[in-house]
């Protein structure tokens, strides 16, 4: 019989896939933690993970998957502090097993992983074409010749499920990214999946803590207007929660950044549509009650969330290849510059019409100037211009004349061009379907000895 | 004359996020004065207005009083989407401060 405690300590490792690797294994040397989360999936990274997987059977997991449980395994092991991600992406049982041979080789022999299956539902959205997209309610099935991914959100309980088996690290696919957070509580706390005052509050600690350092002072320097404390190395956040449901994040002392009221408030929105009714595959949160109040410095408690009951349905983010990107680059500056700048344009457009290519979209900016928020008006002319010019193509000879055209431009084009670069990529695409609960079937199934 | 100008930046801070095709940026007063220019002035219409030569629209505005933050939600602001936009910025990161550059009455 579970026992569970009246206090949990959850910190996050990673807020997405590139994150830094020291602030987990600060939190798991001396964060004392009883769960650490590591979000690493963003919503088209399983589309390519799967092309991986196509290529090598025992790879589609997170790239960094190795050089993370290396650093923070020993850590982790020896201070008790069990392990939560979607670093298995496309796939979780390969990862697992990547994560196990890395112990090994740390000298932990036998670490048992549970593996969280069911979420690639691939399969279901083939048999089903009929299913509307949600972006413009067409049926799925034009996008199935050029389907390369098809995930459900997962919910908390297939965390709890993995947590039950006793296994340190629970590794899974696609799961909504509060749900691994949540999942920590209902096992760690004993909260039911349909008490929903507890609900609210595991989600809304989980949304603000699924960016990592965005809660901690990332995303939120202004130099001189707002500041913070050691901007080289900003702390990630932890949530202490209670069984009844209270909530404080902090971060630990003498790491870098802030946690305070600004921070929380900027996170708490982020992402955030009707904060009323923000969905998840847990429950419906409404965040319009929430206040955060300093408990200390680099402690905020949180209070008022509420939640409805979760919808009938999860969330399907398909992925599928949507041809290519082309773009080139070259820069101008002095005298002149953005006249030469705009003159390179006209000559690449003119030159690609020639060679007969059209595009259903071509972007052209102006950086220094334009790239970000348009041309606006009466901007003043900068003393560098660099033109980028990018298109899109179902065909990747047009796309890549695009940066062609860009890069003959070293010795055809205007007066004075530099430092030029050029290049192409395939678009993955995503557009999201809702399937009924009943058509998904998880399992959690465990690698090694308990 | 009225009595002068004032930036958005000089009444609250910003962050943007996105989803799909769109783009929610939240402000947030940094006290009581600067909320009540803000809720009366920084209406989706002026947002709109600022974001004309990026964002088709509409704009939704979510007013969250105990935060005393609103909450912008922009459609059709980021080229398609993430994962197709042409942008440099496909997640429109920079757009906060675009709002943050909104001139109001002061």
């Amino acid at each position: 019989m579970a026992i569970h405690k009246s206090t949990i300590r959850v910190g996050t490792g990673a807020g997405f896939s590139d994150d830094r690797i020291e602030p987990a294994v600060d939190l798991a040397e001396r964060g004392k933690l009883d769960y650490l989360v590591f979000e690493c999936l963003a919503e088209r990274t399983i589309a390519r993970e799967n092309l991986t997987r196509l290529k090598d059977p025992e790879r589609g997991y997170t790239p960094y998957l190795v050089e993370r449980f290396q650093a923070v395994l020993p850590a982790c092991v020896k201070n008790g502090v069990r392990i939560v991600t979607n670093m298995g992406a496309a796939n979780p049982l390969g990862a697992a097993r990547a994560v196990r041979r890395e112990a090994k080789a740390l000298g932990i022999a036998d670490l048992p992983v549970a593996v969280v299956t069911g979420d690639d539902v691939a399969d279901i959205v083939r048999n089903n074409p009929q299913l509307p997209l949600m972006e413009n309610g067409a049926p799925v099935e034009s996008l199935l010749p050029r389907m390369a991914s098809a995930n459900v959100y997962l919910g908390a309980d297939v965390i709890r499920e993995g947590l039950a088996t006793g296994a340190p690290v629970v590794m899974t696919g696609r799961v909504s990214d509060p749900s691994l957070f949540l999942g920590t509580m209902l096992h760690g706390l004993g909260w039911r999946y349909d008490d929903y005052a507890k609900l609210a509050v595991g989600t809304l600690a989980g949304h603000l803590m699924e960016c990592a350092a965005q809660v901690t002072g990332g995303c939120f320097i202004d130099p001189g207007k707002k500041d913070c404390d050691d901007p080289v190395n900003i702390g990630f956040p932890y949530a202490d929660v209670t069984a009844d449901g209270s909530l404080t994040l902090g971060k630990l002392d003498d790491s870098g950044g802030r946690l305070d009221v600004m921070t929380c408030t900027e996170q708490i929105l982020y992402e955030m549509h009707d904060p009323t009714s923000y969905i998840t595959p847990d429950c419906i949160l409404d965040i319009t009650g929430v206040d955060f109040k300093q408990e200390s410095k680099n402690r905020v408690i949180a209070t008022g969330a509420k939640a409805r009951p979760r919808t009938p349905t999860y969330k399907v983010v398909v992925g599928y290849h949507d041809g290519y990107i082309g773009e080139g680059e070259v820069g101008y500056a002095g005298p002149n510059a953005l006249a030469r700048a705009k003159l390179a344009e006209k000559i690449v457009r003119e030159r690609l019409q020639k060679r007969g290519f059209t595009y259903p979209e071509i972007r052209v900016d102006y950086i220094g100037m334009s790239s970000l928020h348009g041309m606006g008006t009466g901007r003043t002319e900068p003393y560098e211009v660099r033109l980028r010019i990018a298109a899109r193509s179902p065909d990747r000879k047009a796309a890549l004349a695009v940066g062609f055209e860009v890069r003959t431009l070293h010795v055809n084009g205007p007066s004075g061009g530099g430092g030029g670069s050029n290049g192409i990529r395939e678009v993955l695409a995503v557009k999201s379907i809702l399937i009924p609960r009943h058509m998904v079937k998880t399992a959690v199934t465990v690698e090694g000895t308990l | 004359m009225n009595t002068g100008t004032v930036k958005v930046y000089d009444l609250g801070h910003a962050r943007a996020g996105d989803k799909g095709n769109t783009s929610n940026i939240s402000v947030t007063a940094y006290d009581d004065r600067a909320w009540k220019i803000l809720c009366a002035q920084l209406t989706p219409k002026r947002v709109l207005k600022a974001f004309a030569g990026i964002a088709k629209g509409p704009v939704t505005r979510y007013e969250l009083p105990k935060l005393k933050a609103l909450n912008f939600v922009i459609e059709n602001a980021l080229g398609g989407g993430v994962t197709v936009s042409l942008a440099q910025d496909m997640h429109g990161k920079s757009l906060s401060f675009l709002m943050l550059d909104i001139e109001l009455d002061g």
